[in-house]
This record gives structure tokens, C-alpha cells and sequence, in this order.
């Protein structure tokens, strides 16, 4: 059982860091914000009843979850390839992969959300590059729209993913997937039978670190989205900075934290529930 | 899809492989009979992982032939050979139960329910664990867990059994206990053996057969008393413990003469090499001397306690001598 625990271990020493970030720097901030959605404009819970009866706050809050469940199962399936490959081929190329994957973690998210522009406008490379073979003659909508918000984002957090995977196949014995098809099973069965379930603790990491990540996310989908598409965390900024409702946009924002912390709190339960499966 | 099992010899046929220009195996060709316990014997890097490998599907030989009965397995995939293969370490899986672990070999090949079952259960009983079924093997100790790695080996039955250095990994007490074991299995279940290990007196005391390895080439193949008794070479004769290389100088005759410490005793002033003690070691009822002659050649010899009239001491001088039936002659090298 002691040992059991230790995949859990990893998890929260994943996103230890990011937490411990965000007790110290935002603790004033957030609990200021908590404090604020309760007693701007008036004391009560007015805020949360409005935010509960309009349309447009459940359909932002929609589009929020949504995007956020795709980015991450986009992001988890791509990351697990690139992972997989990174843990499987020779030294010399693993450095570089490693390397590639590291860097793309250091460029600006800003330069990052501006290069996709560069793709995906009117104007763009791709668009010019469809019209040009004759493929298309009117530019496809790759720009301000859910589209071009799953695109950044999933290039956002694809490094986010990668780590916690490719940290978790790192540990697995190469010998057991030789081992399982000396005793008869194929390629794919030995994938699926032997490597897949040892990899599912670092899939677990990953998704809950770039789920969070989505949720709460502001720069590319601000940027990528064009205002059409707003999430939360847009949302949010534009009631506090241009409606200037302090009131709703801290009871948005505390929504959001209640829904990461509950998420968390969900998700530590089916981690749990592992080892009845017993991986590790 | 599998070969009868009762007509498959296996045999290697000169094969060889490269690792960019390192020969790591070189023309290596040899027939395992069937029910045999054959042993691999050679120092760290002499290819006996590769040779296992070769045999086992996960290496593919530059040149050469693996045959079993009549059929070229050579390139088939390792889940087609029907082995059972102990790898170094054990290679348990760590999120199966050890029940499962040793069901796996049978699901993959569409053994389930009852069948399944019931030998699982026997392999269990056969290596001892019979009760440990329901727990993972980090819940087992070492020895249990190599013990559930042999079960899964067996259990299906395979032609064959390969085992790379199954028991480096454990303590003195605990590999001799599996060492019975193992050979104990052996004649059970009547199964061909193939076995790797680089300490010789595992093989010379577990094998039907022992392959001496040496630089990717088979060196001496034979049985241990064949192999104890007439090493081929120098090489072969000094893995097997052969302590002492006598020159032409101290012998009079052409070559060298392997003589084991044990053939080397204390002589009266009759001795035809003397020398200095430099060094001795008390091993229950038995003395281990090492001394120097005067050309600098370093002679280990033992001495009995209960034969000996006087026990010679660090610095003193004594006289050696040796019987010619005790002496192989080796050509300098
Ligand atoms: N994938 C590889 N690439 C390059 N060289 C290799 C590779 N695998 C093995 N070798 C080399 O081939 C030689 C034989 O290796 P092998 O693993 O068969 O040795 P071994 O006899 O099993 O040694 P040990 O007792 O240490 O396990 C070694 O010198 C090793 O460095
Ligand atoms: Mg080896």
C-alpha cells in the first residue's frame, strides 16, 4: 500500500510546483477576489444568481469546458505519440527531440499565438499555399474562431504533456515489452497489454496538469478567438475591465477556482481508484 | 502454426552478427538435443546475451541459419517460437497480479477459464508459490519473484527454455537454493535448456553441456567433465579455475602445463620448482598458499591440515611438485 501510494506521489510533486506558485503569489489576490464576489456590488450572493441565471454566462461556461476537454484529449493523444518516440529511440535523437520539446516550452506563448496568425489568417500561408495549388478559391475561416483556439492552445500545451508521459515511460523497463511477446503476444498486444497500463499514471499527470492549464486559459484564446469564442478567463477580464463589474467577474473567477479545485479533488479519487488495478 | 514439439531439435548454423564493425557474434553453430541442459559459459561481453537473443526472436543474425526440427525460424517474430524466456532481472510485470502474470503466456495464446486455471495453479505449485497468486510481485521477495518468472516461462509448455544469468541478481544461499530447484524442474518437466551464466561452477555443476565463449566464437563445447578435465586452451582451462601456467623453464618440456592449485603440493627436497610464500588463507581444513619463484611467477597450491607434517609460513621457502597424471599440456599462447 506504502508503495502503491507512490504514483500519487508523482502526480502531486508534478503540480506541486504550480500550486505552491499560486499559494504564495495569489493568496492575497484570490482571496481578496473571493471576498469581493460576495460583497460588490452589495453583500450576498446576488453574483452567483445572476451569473446562474443568464444564457450567455452558461453558454461561455460551455464553450470553456468544451474546449478544454478537447484541448487536453488532442493534446494527450499528440503528446503520447511524441513521447513515445522520444523514450524509444537511440540516445543522440532523444537529446534532440528532448531538446525541441524543452525550447518550445520557453518561447513566448504571445510569439507563439502571433505565429499561428501567420498561418492562419485571409492571408496566410496556408490558405495562399490551398489557393495557390487550386484547391480552394475563397480563404477557408482558420482564424477567430473555436478552430484556430484549439489550435493554439493544443501547440500551447503539447510540452505541458509530453513531460509528465515521457517522465512516465522513461521509468518503464524496456524488458517487458520484450518479455511479453517472448511469451507469445504480438507487437500491438504487447503495446496495449504491457505498455499502455504502465504509462497510465503519467497520462493521468498530464491530463490534469493541461486540463487545469485549459481551463483557466487567457492569452491564445483571446488572441485566436477573436472575441467570438470567449472563454472564462476573457470572460472575466472583460467584466472586470470593461463592464467594470468587479461583483460578477470575482464570482466567475471564483467559480473557476471551486471547479479546478473539485476537479482535482475528483480526479485524486480515480487516481485512487488505481491500485485496485494496481499500477505503478 | 508450431512445430511437433517432440521432433525439434534446435540448431544454430554459423551464425553471425555486427554491431557496426564489433563482431559480437562470430560463425557460432551448435545442436541443442531436445530435453538437454545446455550452458552458455563466458566472460562479461562475449556474446552470450546475443546468442540468446538470436535464438530467442529479438536479434536477427547478419548471416547464418536458426533451425528448429526442419523449419527456418531464423527471422520469425519471438511470440512465434513458442520459448519460454527468463530475462536477466526477472521482467515481471509490475500491474499484474503474479497469477496474472503467469496467465499471461496462456491468454496469449487463447487459453482460458479452467484450463487456464489449472496450470497456472500447477506452474505455481511447481516453483513453490503456490499460495502467492493473488499478490504483485513487489510484493515478493527477490527469489520469490525470479521463482514467478520461471513459472511464467514454463507454463505454457514451450519447446524450449532460455535463461539469461536467471540467478546473477541473487544472494549466495538463495542462488544455490534455486540452482537445486532449477535442475530439479529440469528433470521434471523434461524441457531443452539453454542457459547463460558467466560463474562457472553454476555450469559446471547445472549442464548437460557446457558452450565456453570467448569474443563472439564458441571455443569449447562439451560436457563439464570433459571441459574440467581437458580444457582446450588456456583460456578455457582459466575460466574453469585452473590456477597455475607452467613455462617450458620450470617444466623442461615444450609449452605450457596447466597444473590446479589443488595438483600442486608441498615436496621434500625433491620438488622441481621452489619458491617463496607470499601469501596463505585458512579455508576451513585446507590452506591456500600463493607463492613467487624466483623468476616472478606467482603459484597458488593447496595443503590439507590433516595431511600436512609442517605448515610452511608467509617468507618461507618451500619446494613444489606435481604428478604428470594431474598436468595438461598446452601449446604456448
Ligand atoms: N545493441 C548493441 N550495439 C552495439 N554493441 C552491442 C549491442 N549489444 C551488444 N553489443 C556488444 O556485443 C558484445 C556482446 O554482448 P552480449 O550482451 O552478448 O554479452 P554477454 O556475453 O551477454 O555479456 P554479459 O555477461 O556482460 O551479459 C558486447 O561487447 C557488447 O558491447
Ligand atoms: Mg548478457
Amino acid at each position: 500500500m506504502r508503495i502503491l501510494a507512490n504514483p500519487m506521489l508523482r502526480y502531486w510533486l508534478l503540480i506541486a510546483p504550480a500550486l505552491l506558485a499560486m499559494a504564495v503569489f495569489y493568496f492575497y489576490p484570490i482571496s481578496h477576489v473571493l471576498w469581493m464576489s460576495v460583497t460588490l456590488p452589495e453583500p450576498g450572493v446576488s453574483n452567483f444568481e445572476s451569473l446562474a441565471a443568464s444564457r450567455s454566462v452558461q453558454r461561455m461556461l460551455w464553450t470553456t469546458l468544451r474546449i478544454a476537454v478537447l484541448s487536453t484529449m488532442i493534446s494527450l493523444i499528440l503528446a503520447y505519440f511524441v513521447a513515445y518516440v522520444i523514450s524509444t529511440v537511440d540516445e543522440r535523437r532523444r537529446r534532440l527531440l528532448f531538446m525541441g520539446v524543452v525550447i518550445s516550452l520557453w518561447i513566448s506563448v504571445l510569439v507563439r499565438a502571433f505565429a499561428w496568425f501567420a498561418l492562419l489568417r485571409n492571408d496566410g500561408l496556408i490558405n495562399q499555399a490551398l489557393i495557390g495549388m487550386g484547391l480552394i478559391d475563397r480563404p477557408l475561416p482558420l482564424m477567430w474562431n473555436e478552430f484556430a483556439v484549439l489550435v493554439g492552445m493544443v501547440h500551447y500545451m503539447l510540452p505541458l504533456a509530453i513531460l509528465p508521459l515521457y517522465s512516465g515511460m522513461q521509468s518503464i523497463d524496456p524488458r517487458l515489452v520484450a518479455a511479453a511477446r517472448g511469451l507469445g503476444a504480438s507487437r500491438m498486444t504487447a503495446f496495449w497489454k504491457i505498455w499502455f497500463p504502465l504509462t497510465l499514471p503519467g497520462v493521468f499527470a498530464a491530463s490534469i496538469l493541461v486540463f487545469i492549464y485549459s481551463l483557466g486559459f487567457y492569452v491564445t484564446p483571446a488572441l485566436l478567438g477573436g472575441g467570438k469564442k470567449m472563454m472564462v478567463a476573457e470572460y472575466i477580464k472583460v467584466q472586470i475591465l470593461e463592464v467594470v463589474n468587479w461583483g460578477l467577474g470575482s464570482a466567475l473567477a471564483t467559480l473557476l477556482l471551486i471547479f479546478v479545485l473539485v476537479t482535482l479533488a475528483i480526479v485524486s479519487r480515480v487516481v485512487d481508484l488505481r491500485k485496485v488495478f494496481g499500477a505503478g | 502454426m508450431h512445430a511437433n514439439p517432440n521432433d525439434q531439435t534446435l540448431s544454430v548454423q554459423g551464425i553471425n552478427k555486427r554491431y557496426g564493425t564489433f563482431q559480437a557474434l562470430n560463425d557460432v553453430g551448435i545442436d541443442v538435443k531436445r530435453g538437454e541442459f545446455l550452458t552458455l559459459l563466458g566472460p562479461s561481453g562475449s556474446g552470450k546475451t546475443t546468442l540468446l537473443m538470436s535464438v530467442a526472436g529479438f536479434i536477427q543474425p547478419d548471416s547464418g541459419r536458426i533451425m528448429l526440427g526442419a523449419q527456418d525460424i531464423t527471422f520469425a517474430a519471438p511470440e512465434k517460437r513458442n520459448f519460454g524466456m527468463v530475462f536477466q532481472g526477472y521482467a515481471l510485470f509490475p500491474h499484474l497480479k503474479v497469477r496474472e502474470n503467469v496467465a499471461f503466456p496462456l491468454k496469449m495464446r487463447g487459453i482460458r477459464g479452467a484450463a487456464a486455471t489449472k496450470s497456472v495453479a500447477e506452474a505455481l505449485e511447481l516453483v513453490g508459490l503456490a499460495d502467492k497468486g493473488e499478490r504483485y510481485p513487489r510484493e515478493l521477495s527477490g527469489g520469490q519473484q525470479q521463482r514467478v518468472a520461471l513459472a511464467r516461462a514454463i507454463v505454457f509448455q514451450p519447446h524450449l527454455l532460455l535463461l539469461d544469468e536467471p540467478l546473477s541478481a541473487l544472494d549466495t544461499q538463495l542462488r544455490g537454493q534455486l540452482q537445486t530447484e532449477l535442475k530439479r524442474l529440469h528433470r521434471a518437466v523434461g524441457l531443452t535448456f539453454i542457459y547463460v551464466t558467466h560463474d562457472q561452477g553454476e555450469a559446471l555443476s547445472m549442464s548437460d553441456r557446457i558452450a565456453v565463449m570467448k569474443d563472439g566464437r564458441i571455443v569449447q563445447l562439451g560436457a563439464p567433465s570433459a571441459l574440467y578435465n581437458r580444457p582446450a586452451n588456456r583460456f578455457v582451462a582459466e575460466f574453469l579455475g585452473v590456477e597455475n601456467f607452467l613455462p617450458e623453464r620450470l617444466t623442461g618440456r615444450q609449452g605450457l602445463l596447466a597444473v590446479r592449485a589443488s595438483a600442486l603440493s608441498l615436496a621434500g627436497k625433491a620438488g622441481r620448482i621452489s619458491a617463496r610464500v607470499s601469501d596463505l588463507d585458512y579455508h576451513g581444513a585446507e590452506i591456500r598458499y600463493t607463492a613467487q619463484t624466483e623468476c616472478g611467477l606467482s603459484l597458488r597450491f593447496n595443503l590439507s591440515l590433516r595431511d600436512a607434517a609442517h605448515v610452511p609460513q608467509e617468507n618461507e621457502n618451500v619446494t613444489l611438485d606435481w604428478q604428470e597424471k594431474d598436468a595438461l599440456p598446452f601449446p604456448a599462447a
